[in-house]
C-alpha cells in the first residue's frame, strides 16, 4: 500500500481532525488540528496501518505567531515501506501534548528532547528529564527567544554557563535578497 | 697541546655527572610526562595518532597513557568542552597530584572553537591553568608534539627545588 492510500485510511477514521494530505517533493504530510489526540493518531498509524518506526520526533517554535508551538512527527512503515509525517500544534499556554512514548518507545529520548529544548513537556511520559542540558539548568535553548550566545547560569558544583563572545556576529544569511550583497551572511543582529 | 681539559673526562672523574639538583629534577619530569588523555572530540583522534607507531609519542617519553588521574601529571584536553563536562574535567584535574601540567590541545579546548554557543565553555583556561596551547581544528599529530616539547622546554626552566626552601621557611616562622 502506497503512503497516500495509507494516508486516506488514517482521514477515514479521524475524520474531524486530520486533514490533508498534501505532497511536497513527493514527501506526505498530514495535518492533526486537535493535539490532545496525536497519541491515537499515531496508535492507528502504528497498530492498524503498519507505521512501525518512528524516525523522528521534533518541534518548531513558530515564534510571535499563534500557536506556538509544532510538533512533527516522522513516521516509516516497514509494513509498506513509505514515510509519513504528522504534524500537530500546541499554543504557548497549553505546552504540553500527550506522550507517544507508549506507542514507540523511542518516542521516549525524542520526548526528552523536545522537552529540553523547547520547553514542551509531554503528558504521561514515564521519565521527562532534561536529556542534553543537565537536570537544574533554567532556560530551553531552542526556543527563538533565546539568544545564541546563551545565557548565564549557575548550579554548585553540578555546572555553570556564560554568555559566548559572538565578535560581531552573528553571521545570517537572508533568503530573498534583492542582490548576493543582501543575500550573503553579514552581521545581523537580531536587536538592531 | 694543552694539557687542560675542560668539560667532563670520564677517565680522571669515573662515572660522575655534577649539575644543580634542580636541573637533573627538570630533567626527570620533562622526559617522563604521563598525560592523562582527556579526549572529548576530534582531537582525541589525532591525540590517538600521536600515541601510535607513526609519530610514536614514547620518543619524547610521554607514552604512558593513563585513565586515572592519581597516576598522571599532564593532562592533555583534547576536544570541545562542555558546560556540562567542564566541572567534571576540573574534577578530574583536582585529582591528578602535583606537579601537573595542562595542554590546551586544538581551537575549542583553546577558546571554544568555532562552537561560539550556549552549550560550549569558551576555552578550558577559564577552569584550568594552561602551560601550552595548541593551534588546529584538529592539530596534526606534529603539532602536539611541538607542544609537548614546547611544555618539556618550560619543565626545565622551572624552579623545582628552589622553590622548597621559602616553602619551608614559611611552615617555620608560623610554628
Amino acid at each position: 500500500m502506497s503512503a497516500k492510500q495509507l494516508a486516506k485510511k488514517l482521514k477515514q477514521q479521524f475524520e474531524e481532525i486530520v486533514s490533508g494530505p498534501v505532497e511536497f517533493r513527493g514527501e506526505l504530510t498530514v495535518e492533526v488540528s486537535d493535539a490532545s489526540q496525536i497519541a491515537e493518531v499515531c496508535r492507528f498509524a502504528k497498530e492498524a496501518l503498519g507505521f512501525d518506526y518512528l524516525v523522528d520526533l521534533t518541534t518548531i517554535d513558530n515564534y510571535e505567531e499563534a500557536p506556538r508551538w509544532t510538533a512533527v512527527y516522522h513516521l516509516y512503515s516497514y509494513e509498506h515501506f513509505c514515510h509519513l509525517r504528522l504534524k500537530t500544534s500546541v499554543s504557548e499556554e497549553v505546552s504540553e501534548l500527550p506522550s507517544v512514548s507508549t506507542v514507540w518507545r523511542t518516542a521516549n529520548w525524542h520526548e526528552r528532547e523536545a522537552y529540553d529544548m523547547m520547553g514542551i513537556r509531554f503528558a504521561g511520559h514515564p521519565d521527562l528529564r532534561r536529556i542534553l542540558m543537565w537536570e537544574g539548568y533554567p532556560y530551553f535553548p531552542l526556543r527563538k527567544d533565546f539568544p545564541l550566545a546563551g545565557k548565564s547560569s549557575e548550579m554548585p558544583d553540578v555546572a555553570f554557563s556564560d554568555p559566548a563572545p559572538l565578535e560581531g556576529g552573528p553571521f545570517v544569511t537572508v533568503a530573498g535578497g534583492e542582490d548576493s550583497t543582501a543575500r550573503e551572511p553579514r552581521v545581523r543582529n537580531p536587536e538592531g | 697541546m694543552s694539557s687542560t681539559e675542560v668539560g667532563y673526562n670520564s677517565k680522571v672523574e669515573g662515572d660522575v655527572v655534577h649539575t644543580t639538583l634542580d636541573a637533573a629534577v627538570s630533567w626527570f619530569r620533562k622526559h617522563s610526562l604521563w598525560p592523562m588523555p582527556m579526549g572529548l572530540a576530534c582531537c582525541a583522534i589525532e591525540l590517538m595518532a600521536t600515541g601510535a607507531s607513526r609519530f610514536d609519542i614514547s620518543r619524547f617519553g610521554a607514552e604512558v597513557m593513563r585513565f586515572s588521574p592519581r597516576q598522571s601529571d599532564l593532562m592533555i584536553v583534547a576536544g570541545t568542552v562542555t558546560y556540562k563536562m567542564a566541572l567534571a574535567v576540573r574534577r578530574i584535574y583536582d585529582q591528578m597530584p602535583e606537579p601537573k601540567w595542562v595542554i590546551a590541545m586544538g581551537a575549542c579546548a583553546s577558546t571554544g572553537g568555532m562552537y561560539r554557543s550556549y552549550a560550549v565553555l569558551q576555552g578550558v583556561d577559564r577552569i584550568l591553568p594552561v602551560d601550552v596551547y595548541i593551534s588546529g581544528c584538529p592539530p596534526r599529530p606534529e603539532a602536539l608534539l611541538e607542544g609537548l616539547m614546547r611544555l618539556q622546554n618550560k619543565i626545565s626552566n622551572e624552579p623545582h627545588v628552589k622553590d622548597a626552601k621559602p616553602a619551608r621557611a614559611r611552615e617555620v616562622a608560623v610554628a
